[in-house]
Order: structure tokens, then sequence, then C-alpha cells
């Protein structure tokens, strides 16, 4: 058993203003932030640490399991998914003090809530979609798959110094996405297409910065995707 | 151009979307909570049934059938089951054709894995994250067609009313967005509905947070009937956590996972013992049932396992990596070297929203499709057959819609009287003068029917269920108004303890044990009376009973 001050940034729909707001929390140090946050809304009455009356908090998730990427959000400083944090990697000193916060390169629609709308409209801007038939190549199928696991939940585009919201620069998950589909195409026009775009809305913009990889919360092989989707859209090579 | 609304983005919906994308003239709009990267279907991990034939087994679709039939105990329309096995093969193919990257084997085959209640290797998967991959597929496929302006997807809104013309058919539907609580009226020749199951009322559940079974409650207090509601399916391997349960994929059985507890000090493998012919890959409901009795029955028993650490390491790396890695994450278990503790879970909802052949609702223009509605699954569902049900509903109720399609003039009313209807409601409960919190509200609900419709259930418990409930709706659910959660929730609160209720009546007028729903008071089959589907009617007062004949299999 733990007893937590969980400090969480919050904004009513309605209002522009954010301000903080600190609850306590007692339970298993193997909880899940998540976990935390149910608990919390759960309360018959919501009381923070000054006494005053609070409002639930709004948040997203689905799965609770690490597969979906609802529940992406700023936890003591780094971006992470509610649902795999748990307490015992979390508290660091005595005052057991955790903070979270909306990612904040999405517009905040209420408390944790963001509007990810921009991220799948990127993706339509860089026509990330198949033409003809996948291309099958046993030797990237591993690759290809751990494309096509990316969560689209956002935490690599919050931790990445380049990435904003108003820029060209999409951003890691774009070429996470993208490279799979680069490869797969056999139908040529699209395939260059989508090269170009891969150009640029990603090389052009990518410092290799890679903070990225270590903060994916399914740990994918970003670098490794990167050099490959390097090697089609800009070196112009077909992996082998 | 013919307008189709589809209410829900998951698997069902997607495929839905596709389907009338893939002939001229047809516009979708695509209306989700979440985006379809977080539907539930993303979840499932195992794979998907179909009989491709590719392990030198015999497998056939004629087999599919009798498999998917016999474990669904006949109550499935066998019709609908011929159709959804006959096309299974060729759905598999397409899926691979939109780039799932389904396992291969060494002859570049789409690989098969074996799962429950099925002898022969029939499900395809790709490793353990099945569901997420077709789902990539899918979403990169709609993609193409959003960019051509042929589907809309509105994400963050959510349904609240069908809406109907003087005929009482279905022209458009009533959402809200979630992110300005706007309420919107939008108009279509026919809406689809494929919504996900009723997991949002229990809480053992290892389902979406996201499936609340709102829109299913909405559509039943509406007087749409539900069939087959009793019907539950347990799986028996998940994990309590957080406020739901984790699942252990079958694919750990399949793999050659063993389920055990200790008896006398000694390792007891209960299931090969009992079933030597199947073991561990007995259909779900047996398996589930056979650990609620050991749990149940004998006191010197509290821990149920599966067994990992025996499996080679290739296949727990290549093959079973995300149930490794859940346990590692979740519950500090590395199960390569110890068991896994398990409790059996709610996993899938056979009932649903009652639907034809052709995925009609009763009302016109109304269809439904996955998890939400009832189809093929009779009294139990094969593990690796609901991703099946969720790509075939989807193109057999869009092309059911298209079929149908009745021209409505596309009527663009501002304000149809069903939004006259939702403001007023919502004016109404604001005056409310119960205050209830709704999340402690959903807790007691979800514990009235965990402990009605558990496993094994009886008259008993049943009819205590029911009682609780009824009490519960009227001391502390009528008139009631929580300020502090969404309008949303509280418009829908009644309607879903109302479908709680038909859940619990359904039970009890069931009468025998059969699939997933077993009475220990009346254990035997009763093909004689209920070898029928059940159907739960609400009429504004009382929820109505009653069973209808299973149609016969055409030649
Ligand atoms: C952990 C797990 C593992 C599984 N593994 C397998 C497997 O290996 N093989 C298999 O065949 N099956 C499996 N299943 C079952 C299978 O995943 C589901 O039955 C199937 O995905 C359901 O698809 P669907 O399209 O009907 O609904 P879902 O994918 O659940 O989608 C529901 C959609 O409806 C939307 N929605 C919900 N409520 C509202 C509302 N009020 N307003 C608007 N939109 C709403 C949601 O946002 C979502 O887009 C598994 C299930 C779970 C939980
Ligand atoms: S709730 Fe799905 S990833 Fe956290």
């Amino acid at each position: 058993m733990v007893l937590i001050n969980i400090k969480i940034k919050r904004k009513t729909l309605d209002n522009e203003n954010s301000y903080f707001q600190i609850f306590k929390y007692e339970g298993d140090i193997n909880s899940s932030i998540a976990f935390v946050l149910e608990d919390i809304n759960s309360r018959e009455k919501l009381i923070d640490t000054e006494g005053n009356f609070a409002e639930r908090i709004e948040w997203d998730c689905g799965c609770l399991q690490k597969k979906c990427g609802a529940c992406a959000m700023i936890i003591n400083g780094n971006p992470s998914l509610a649902c795999s944090s748990l307490l015992k990697d979390l508290i660091k000193d005595d005052n057991n003090l955790i903070t979270i916060e909306p990612l904040s390169k999405f517009p905040t629609v209420s408390d944790l809530k963001t509007n990810k709308y921009s991220i799948f409209k990127s993706l339509q801007d860089m026509k990330l979609y198949l033409e003809s038939e996948p291309k099958i190549n046993k030797n990237q199928h591993e690759s290809e798959y751990q494309s096509s696991r990316c969560l689209m939940c956002g935490c690599c585009l919050e931790i990445c110094p380049n990435f904003d919201i108003s820029n060209t620069f999409n951003g890691t998950l774009s070429m996470v996405n993208g490279f799979k589909l680069i490869n797969q195409e056999n139908e040529k026009n699209h395939k260059n297409e989508m090269i170009q775009e891969y150009r640029k809305h990603y090389y052009n913009g990518c410092g290799k910065s890679l903070s990225c990889e270590e903060i994916c919360p399914i740990n994918l092989p970003i670098e490794q995707l990167l050099s490959k989707s390097n090697a089609i859209g800009v070196w112009g090579r077909n992996l082998k | 151009m013919t307008k189709l609304i589809i209410i829900g983005a998951g698997l069902a919906g997607l495929s839905a979307a596709i389907s009338a994308c893939k002939e001229k003239n047809n516009e979708v709009i695509l209306i989700s909570t979440m985006p379809s990267e977080r539907a539930q279907s993303v979840m499932a991990e195992g794979g998907i049934n179909g009989a491709l034939n590719t392990k030198g087994e015999n497998d056939s679709v004629e087999e599919h059938f009798n498999d998917t039939m016999n474990a669904g105990l006949h109550l499935a329309n066998p019709n609908a089951v011929k159709s959804l096995t006959y096309h299974a093969p060729q759905i598999i193919k397409d899926l691979a054709s939109y780039g799932t990257m389904f396992n291969r084997d060494d002859n570049e085959n789409i690989d098969l894995r074996n799962f429950g209640g099925q002898k022969k290797k029939r499900t395809a998967f790709a490793k353990s994250s099945s569901g997420k991959q077709i789902m990539t597929s899918l979403i990169q496929k709609v993609r193409k067609y959003e960019i051509q302006g042929l589907i809309k997807r509105y994400t963050s809104h959510k349904f609240l009313k069908i809406i109907k013309n003087e005929s009482d058919a279905c022209i458009g539907c009533v959402v809200i967005n979630t992110q300005n609580q706007e309420l919107i009226p939008i108009f279509g020749d026919s809406v689809i509905i494929s919504t996900g199951g009723m997991h949002g009322l229990f809480t053992n559940t290892t389902g979406s947070l996201d499936n609340t079974g709102i829109v299913t409650s909405e559509l039943f207090t509406s007087g749409i009937p539900i069939a087959n509601g009793e019907f539950i399916q347990f799986h028996p391997t998940t994990m309590k956590f957080s406020k739901k349960h984790l699942l252990i994929s079958e694919a750990a059985r399949g793999e050659g996972g063993r389920l055990f507890s200790y008896k006398n000090g000694k390792k007891w493998y209960f299931m090969e013992e009992k079933y030597p012919e199947m073991g561990n890959l007995m259909p779900r409901d047996v398996i589930s049932r056979e650990i609620w009795n050991i749990l149940n029955e004998d006191d010197s028993i509290d821990n149920v396992y599966l067994d990992l650490t025996e499996l080679p390491e290739e296949i727990l790396e290549n093959n079973l990596f995300e149930i490794i890695d859940d346990c590692e994450t979740f519950f500090n278990i590395n199960p390569k070297k110890e068991p896994i503790p398990i409790i059996p879970g709610i996993h899938y909802f056979m009932g649903g929203i009652k639907v034809d052949e052709y995925h009609r609702t009763e009302i016109k223009g109304l269809y439904a499709a996955g998890e939400c509605a009832c189809q093929y699954h009779g009294a139990n569902r094969l593990g690796g057959n609901s991703l099946l049900g969720a790509v075939f509903g989807g193109i057999v109720s869009c092309k059911t819609a298209l079929k149908d399609r009745n021209n409505n003039q596309n009527s663009s009313e501002t304000n149809p009287k069903e939004l006259l209807e939702i403001k007023e409601q919502i004016n109404q409960l604001k005056k409310r003068s119960r205050k209830n919190p709704i999340p402690t509200l959903k807790n007691e609900l979800s514990n009235i029917l965990e402990n009605s419709l558990d496993i094994v259930r009886n008259e008993e418990t049943l009819e205590k269920g029911l009682n609780d409930l009824n009490n519960f709706i009227d001391t502390k659910v009528e008139d009631n108004y929580d300020s502090t959660s969404g309008i949303y929730e509280n418009i829908n609160f009644k309607n879903q303890c109302l479908l709680a209720k038909a859940l619990i009546e359904s039970a009890i007028a069931r009468k025998e044990s059969r699939g997933a729903h077993t009475r220990s008071d009346f254990p035997e089959t009763n093909d004689k009376d209920y070898k029928k589907t059940t159907i739960a009617r609400y009429n504004g007062k009382s929820i109505d009973i009653h069973f209808e004949e299973i149609p016969k299999l055409r030649e």
C-alpha cells in the first residue's frame, strides 16, 4: 500500500484556462495511473487536497492494456500510456507526488482529453494507402508487422523536438505507418506519390534525435524502420 | 448517391464501409466515440477462422459449418452460418490482399493454428495481435476512400437516437459531438449499427471500456427486441486487472499451454483427465464451467493455473509475445518460468440486437452487425469466429441495406422531432431530484448482474438479481440526475438497467442448460421447448419474453 498525491492539470470544455488540482490516492503500488484515475472518478464525491469539490476527471481510455493508444498523457513529464504506467515505477522521492497533464502538442478538449484529429489528417495528406495488392517479401514481414502495430497514441510526436501541429513535418508515426505501405505498393505511380509525400512530410523535417525510440510505449523498432524507409524513399533502393 | 450511416467503427463498421465504397455511387458516414484505432477489435489476439485447408488435414467449409453449429448447440440461424463459413476462406484472402500481416508458413501460405472447439487447424493469425493487424489494413483501405471523399469519419461522436419517417422507417439518427456537446441530426438512406458488445454493463469483462452497450440499450428501450441475451461467453483464462479483466488468449493453449490446479499437493491437469481427446482445447463454455466447478465445489482448491513453462522459447517469443509482455508488465509474472494464475471472465455476448439472416432489424432501414447483433454464434461462439462474423456481418448488412434502399427523400430537416424530444429530455433531466453519482450506480448495477448471471445460474439467484435490480431502479435510478457525470451517461443509465433486466429475465425464462447458459436447477438440454431463440421485447412498461422457432437449413 502507498499513499500518493496525484496532481492533475485540468480544463473544462467551455473555458480556455487550465489549472492544477491535487488528489490523494491510497492503494496498491502495482496500480496503473489508469486505475488511479478510475478510482478517483468513482468516489461518491470528488474532493481535492484543499477540501474543494471537484468535477470528475475527463480522460480517454479503451482497452486498459496498451493496445488502443487512447490513454496517452504526460506523466511526470514523460509522454506515456496511463494504463501501463505503474505507480511503483513513478514514485521517485519521499513526497510521492505524481503529476499528470494532457499531451501538449494537441488542442486540449477537457482535462486530459486532447483532439488528435491532425494525426489522422496527416496520414491522409501523405496518401498512405495501397493501390495494389501488397508485395510479399518474407524478409520484410517482421518489419511490416511492426509498422502495423503502431497505436497512434501520439507519444512520439509529443517528445519530438521538431514536431509541431502547424508544420508540414508529420513526425515519427507517419514514417512508421508509411514504411509498410511504401514497401508493399506494387503500383508505381502511387508508390512514387507516397515517396514524395514521405520526403516532404517526414524526411526533410526529421532531425534524427530519435527521442521517439525510447518513448514509444510498445517499443517499436523505430530506428530500424527509419533506415529502411530512407533506403526506399530517399536512396531509391528495393529492400531484399 | 446512396448514403449509409454506420454507427461504430470497429471491424464490422469498417467492413461495411469498405463494402459500400467498392460499389459505385455510395457514400458513408462513419460515426464512433473514438477513432477505429481505439476500437475493441484491435484487442483481438488469437485469430480469424476460415477453412483454407492448407495444412493437409482435409478441412472443409462443411466442417467449419458443423463445428460452428455444434459449438452453438444449434441455436444459430443455419442459413446465415452456412453463408458465413462458405465465404470465410475468401474473406481471409481478401484481408491478406488489403495488407494484413498474417503469419505465413514455409510455403508462403497463410499459416493456420488450432483454436478451441475445432479439431482442424483453421485459424489464421498475425502473431498475437491478429485484431490489430486486421484493423490496420482495413483502416488503410478506408483512408483511400476518405481521401476520395466517399467516407466521412466522425470520431468523438456518440449515438443518441434513430430518426424515423411517417411510415416508421429509419432515415437517420441524432448524435452528440463529445468535444462540444452539440446535438446533430444526420440523415441517410439507412443506418447500420455496429457498436460492439454489452461489456459496459459488467466489470468482470475482457472487453473495451468503450463498449458500454448504450446503443443496444437505447434501441431496446425504444422497442427493438434483443435475442438470446442470456448467452454470455466466459473466457476460461483471464486475470483481474484494474476495473476489468485481462485476457490470456486461447492461442496460449492452441500452442500447447496446459491448465492445472493443485490437488493433494500434486499438479492436476483436470481438462486432460476428463477430456482426453480435446483436453485444454475444449470449447470455452466447457472449460469455464469446469473451472467454476473446481473453484466452487472443492474447498481445498483456490487457484487454477495456465502453464506455458514447457513451451519452446521460439513459440513463446514469436507467437505469444504479447501474452508474455502483458504478464510481465502488469503482474510481474514471467510465464516462461512460472504458471499464470487465471480465472474465467466475460468475453463475448452471443446475444444482442435481433436481426434476420440478412442483418435486418425489425425497423425498416435499420441494420445491425458485429458483436452488437445476435447472429452466427448461437449458444456459444467459437474462438476466431467473431472477427469473421464482424467482417462478414459488415459486408452482408451493407449489401442488404443497398438492396433494400427505398430512396428516402434525403430529408434534411434541421429540427426533426427526435432532436426536439432529446432536447426536452435534457431539460427535464436537470430538474430531477435524486443526485446519486453514476459511477457508484454503475458499480452497483454490475454487482447485481455479476451475482446473478454467473457461469452457473439457478432460479433463486436469478430471481434475487431481478428483485435487486427492480429495487435498485425504483429507489436509486428513477428521477436521478448526476451533474458531475455527462449528459450522455445520464440520459442512458436507465436504459442500461432495462437492458440488464432483459438479460436476467431471458436467463430465467430459459429453463434448461445449453452452451454458455448453465442452470444448476435444469442441468439437461431440452430441445423440445428451448431449441429456439429467446426474444426479449420492451413494451414501454415491462419486458415480454418469448421463444421463436429457428429457421430450417435451406437445401
Ligand atoms: C481481449 C479480446 C480478444 C479477442 N480475441 C478474439 C480473437 O482472437 N478472435 C475473434 O474472432 N474474436 C476475438 N474477440 C472478439 C472480437 O474482438 C469482437 O467480437 C469484435 O472485434 C467485435 O467487433 P465489432 O466491430 O462488432 O465491435 P468493436 O470493435 O467493439 O467496435 C465497436 C465500435 O462502436 C463504437 N461505439 C460504441 N459505443 C458507441 C456509441 N455509444 N456511440 C457511437 N459509437 C459507439 C466504438 O467506438 C467502436 O468504434 C476478442 C475480444 C476481446 C475483448
Ligand atoms: S487504454 Fe488502451 S492503451 Fe491505454
